[in-house]
């Protein structure tokens, strides 16, 4: 299986994630779509390593990623609590006091 | 008899307490006399005891002084401590005579007024318990006594013109006062009369007081002083300068003080206040008519008599005689029993103001003081009179009441001869004295004219008159059969129907005429009787005359005997008739004493030589005579002709006054005074009052309100300019924007997924260019 295959999956992922994000109702699948996103470029990384210079580099900024998620996911879901206390909802769509 | 030797120092504090504790009275009743027991009057007739003490001691130590030949006369500013610097430049040294320093001015005519004051002011207080029981605002009518007295004293004892304005006009105020007594009581029946009356009193005096103060202001603007002595000296001066005779503007100056004597002593034409005075209660009467207020004109003509000039002094004698005259003959045909002593007060002031312009300023004294006496009694009888009727003031609904009210009719006859002139009796003297001023004038060849002639005619008339119309009220209230109460109905009624003629017309508030014998009919109607409203209830008998109390008889006793012996003091020097001495007042008071040993002999110079003498003894002994012959003739005439028509034949008087006709009404009517004066001055008054209100209203306003409408145009403009440019091209930028940013802000929905959706279409499109270009 050659690159192409590899950034075939982590295309389909990010469009996925992408479309995850616009589209959802639920702020946790909000969510969802951005680890999906991140993971997308997770595998970007490790592909172009294994087929480009060699050594670990695309490996460890993958883990780099893995742990940026993690933190995210943590403040993310702090937020959505906060939302939650506030709107009394977990639609992306109910927060809307940016409009004012 | 120590205590009676004149003593400066002393005589000064206790003159300043007898002064300052009627003020000092007034002060504390007004601010607690409320809430005191008996409401205060206790304090006041106390405090006013004190200050009749007072002025009696200094009283008796002037006659001593003047029976031991003393001089006194005494003026505080001979010691410069007793001395109350007013205003004073600094320009000046201190005492300067420019300046305004008042001080106590103390001579014998001072000390018989000031213990007139003090005697008639303590009865009339004591009466005023027993009268004015249960009147509403019976506090304050003591406090305002007290004032009133509190200025007479002022006045007497000031030792400048200055000062005695000043007391001169809150004598004015404290009249006002007291004759609006009634007006606070709206059900009184008297409101609207004492409302008019007390406005008509204070307006028509005013006219005087202006008068009295130009004349003050002429003279302190030649002479540069105020206080008396200096303006007498000055006076004395500045006629030896001008060869003898008065220069023509002291004539001026001299008639416009007069002016003020004849508002204040209420002398024709402004006599018009005085019989309207009566509509305050009965003590405030006596008040005005005798110790205050009118004595106030003549004794400030007997002060500043060395100023009059001849030319002045004829007009006094005229305006006095005509006065004395016009007054004795409304008194004749008046129905209401105060009216007719307002009316004689007004007639016994004219005889005072002729004397002293007869050049006898000690006979126009002298009856001022024993008028003061025998007037405050009739008065006051005259008010326990009206008190024992329940408030019937109409003699024809008296009569024999003197079975009913002996003690009041003993003193009201005691003064009534008095005033009639009987001998023994205190007017006799005065009035004998008034009549020899005139015969003396008649008599002198140099002196002699129609001016003497006139006033000792009109004066032996009014003398007459007024021994008629006094007995005529004598024989109407207390003689013949009683026409009031439940059988007087009939009488009152007929009274109405035919109409009740020689009341007063005033108009009240709307312009409306008004008859106060009407209201008083209607107050004292025999239903609703206003008897029980002023205290003394508990009578079976409502309709009865009865005697009044105590108080009020033993302050009518009091001034009775003053009436009988005020005009000789057989105490020192034996009685004047069996020893043909003169009065004690004419020993205590001459032109020298007065004003002065030099100021007097200018005024009345002694004879000299053997000749001289002789001649003026022989004219003095003839004027004595005639006088004499005259007042026992006009008395007697006068009572026997009362006695005649209303005690004898009692249908004459109607028949007589029907006869004269329209003679009879005209008098009746005041000679239609009041309604001259309506015409002459009030309506022309009102006239000029409503031209100045139109003009006001039309110019001065219509002036104004053009202003203001210019201005409320010229706004309306600015503010059209200002809605339709500057608000128009603020509003229109923010229009603008507003167009502007309603596209814009469809993008700001605040949905973030909408945003991460222009993002990624951003996104995608930059990577579309990018890849395809």
């Amino acid at each position: 299986m050659g690159l192409e295959a590899y950034v075939a999956v982590s295309a389909a992922l990010f469009a996925l994630g992408i479309v995850c994000i616009l589209v959802r109702r639920n702020v946790l699948y909000v969510l969802m779509g951005i680890e999906m996103i991140l993971n997308a470029a997770n595998i970007n990384f490790v592909a172009f390593n294994r087929f480009g210079s060699g050594g670990i580099d695309g490996q460890m900024m993958a883990v780099f990623v893995i742990i940026l998620a993690a933190a995210e996911a943590a403040v993310a879901l702090a937020i959505v609590l906060n939302v939650f206390y506030l709107f009394h909802s977990v639609k992306p769509s109910a927060a809307d006091f940016l409009r004012e | 008899m120590q205590f009676l030797e004149f003593n400066p120092a002393q005589d000064f504090r206790l003159l300043l307490l007898a002064l300052f504790l009627p003020l000092a009275g007034y002060v504390i009743q007004i601010f607690v006399g409320r809430h005191l027991p008996r409401r205060g009057d206790w304090l006041l007739i106390g405090g006013m005891f004190v200050t009749m003490c007072i002025t009696v001691l200094m009283f008796a130590k002037s006659l001593y002084a003047a029976y031991h030949g003393v001089e006194f006369r005494w003026h505080s500013g001979d010691d410069a401590n007793l001395w109350f610097h007013w205003l004073y430049s600094s320009a000046q040294a201190a005492g300067g005579t420019e300046n305004m320093v008042a001080g106590i001015f103390y001579d014998p005519l001072g000390a018989a007024m000031l213990a007139a004051v003090g005697v008639v002011s303590f009865c009339i207080h004591l009466f005023s318990s027993g009268y004015m029981q249960g009147d509403k605002r019976y506090h304050i009518f003591f406090a305002n006594l007290s004032l009133f007295t509190f200025a007479m004293l002022g006045l007497v004892l000031a030792d400048n013109i200055l000062f005695l304005f000043v007391f001169w006009e809150v004598m004015g105020l404290m009249s006002y006062l007291l004759i609006g007594h009634f007006a606070h009581d709206q059900g009184s029946g008297f409101h609207g009369w004492a409302t008019w009356a007390s406005k008509k009193a204070f307006m028509t005096t005013r006219v005087g007081d202006v008068c009295l103060l130009v004349g003050i202001l002429m003279f302190h603007h030649h002479f540069h002083t105020f206080r008396f002595t200096e303006l007498w000296e000055a006076a004395r001066q500045a006629v030896a300068a001008n060869a003898g005779v008065f220069p023509s503007w002291m004539t001026v100056a001299g008639l416009f003080v007069f002016g003020g004597t004849v508002g204040k002593s209420s002398q024709f034409p402004l006599h018009i206040w005085l019989p309207d005075a009566m509509a305050g209660p009965t003590p405030v009467s006596a008040m005005i008519h005798a110790a205050t207020m009118v004595a106030a004109g003549v004794f400030l003509l007997g002060r500043m008599y060395p100023l009059m000039s001849p030319e002045a002094l004829t007009v006094v004698t005229v305006v006095g005689a005509f006065t004395a005259l016009m007054a004795a003959s409304i008194g004749i045909t008046a129905w209401d029993l105060k009216a007719v002593l307002a009316w004689s007060t007004i007639s016994q002031l004219g005889f005072m103001v002729a004397a002293i312009g007869l050049g006898s300023v000690t006979a126009g004294l002298f009856h001022m003081v024993t008028h003061a006496f025998f007037k405050a009694c009739l008065f006051l009888s005259a008010g326990s009179v009206i008190h024992g009727c329940h408030h019937e003031q109409d003699m024809r609904l008296m009569g024999g009441l003197w079975r009913k009210m002996p003690i009041t009719f003993a003193c009201m006859l005691t003064c009534t001869l008095a005033i009639a002139g009987i001998p023994l009796f205190s007017g006799f003297y005065s009035k004998d004295m008034i009549l020899m001023a005139g015969y003396e004038r008649l008599l002198e060849p140099e002196h002699s004219g129609g001016t003497a002639l006139f006033a000792t005619l009109a004066l032996s008339a009014a003398a007459c008159m007024t021994a008629f119309y006094m007995f005529r009220m004598i024989f109407l209230t207390f003689f013949g059969e009683f026409r009031g109460g439940e059988q007087g109905g009939m009488y009152k009624a007929e009274l109405v129907a035919h109409g009740r003629g020689g009341y007063i017309v005033y108009h009240d508030d709307l312009g409306k005429p008004q008859h106060s014998g009407d209201l008083r009919l209607h107050a004292h109607g025999h239903g609703a009787h206003g008897h029980d409203d002023h205290g003394h209830g508990g009578h079976a008998q409502a309709h009865v005359p009865h005697e009044s109390p105590l108080n009020i008889t033993l302050a009518l006793a009091v001034l009775a005997f003053f009436g009988l012996f005020g005009g000789h003091f057989w105490l020192l020097q034996g009685d004047p008739l069996l020893h043909h001495s003169k009065p004690w007042f004419v020993q205590a008071v001459s032109e020298s004493k007065l004003y002065g040993a030099e100021v007097g002999e200018w005024l009345a110079p002694e004879p000299i030589g053997e000749a001289a003498v002789q001649a003026a003894e022989q004219l003095e002994h003839s004027a004595h005579s005639s006088a004499l012959y005259t007042s026992l003739f006009v008395a007697t005439s006068g009572i026997a002709l009362a006695f005649l028509l209303y005690f004898l034949r009692r249908t004459w008087a109607p028949r007589i006054a029907s006869a004269l006709g329209l003679l009879y009404r005209t008098v009746r009517d005041r000679y239609y005074m009041d309604e001259l004066v309506r015409v002459t001055v009030i309506r022309p008054s009102f006239a000029l009052a409503s031209f100045s209100a139109a003009f006001d209203r039309v110019v001065v306003d219509g002036l104004v309100n053009l202003a203001g409408r210019t201005g409320r145009g010229l706004g309306f403009f600015s503010a059209w300019f200002d809605r339709t440019f500057v608000d128009g091209a603020v509003n229109g930028v923010g229009a603008v924007t507003q167009v502007f940013s309603s596209a814009v802000r469809l993008l700001q929905s605040g949905r973030v997924q909408q945003y991460a959706a222009f993002a990624v279409a951003g996104g995608l499109l930059a990577a579309v260019w990018l890849i395809l270009l």
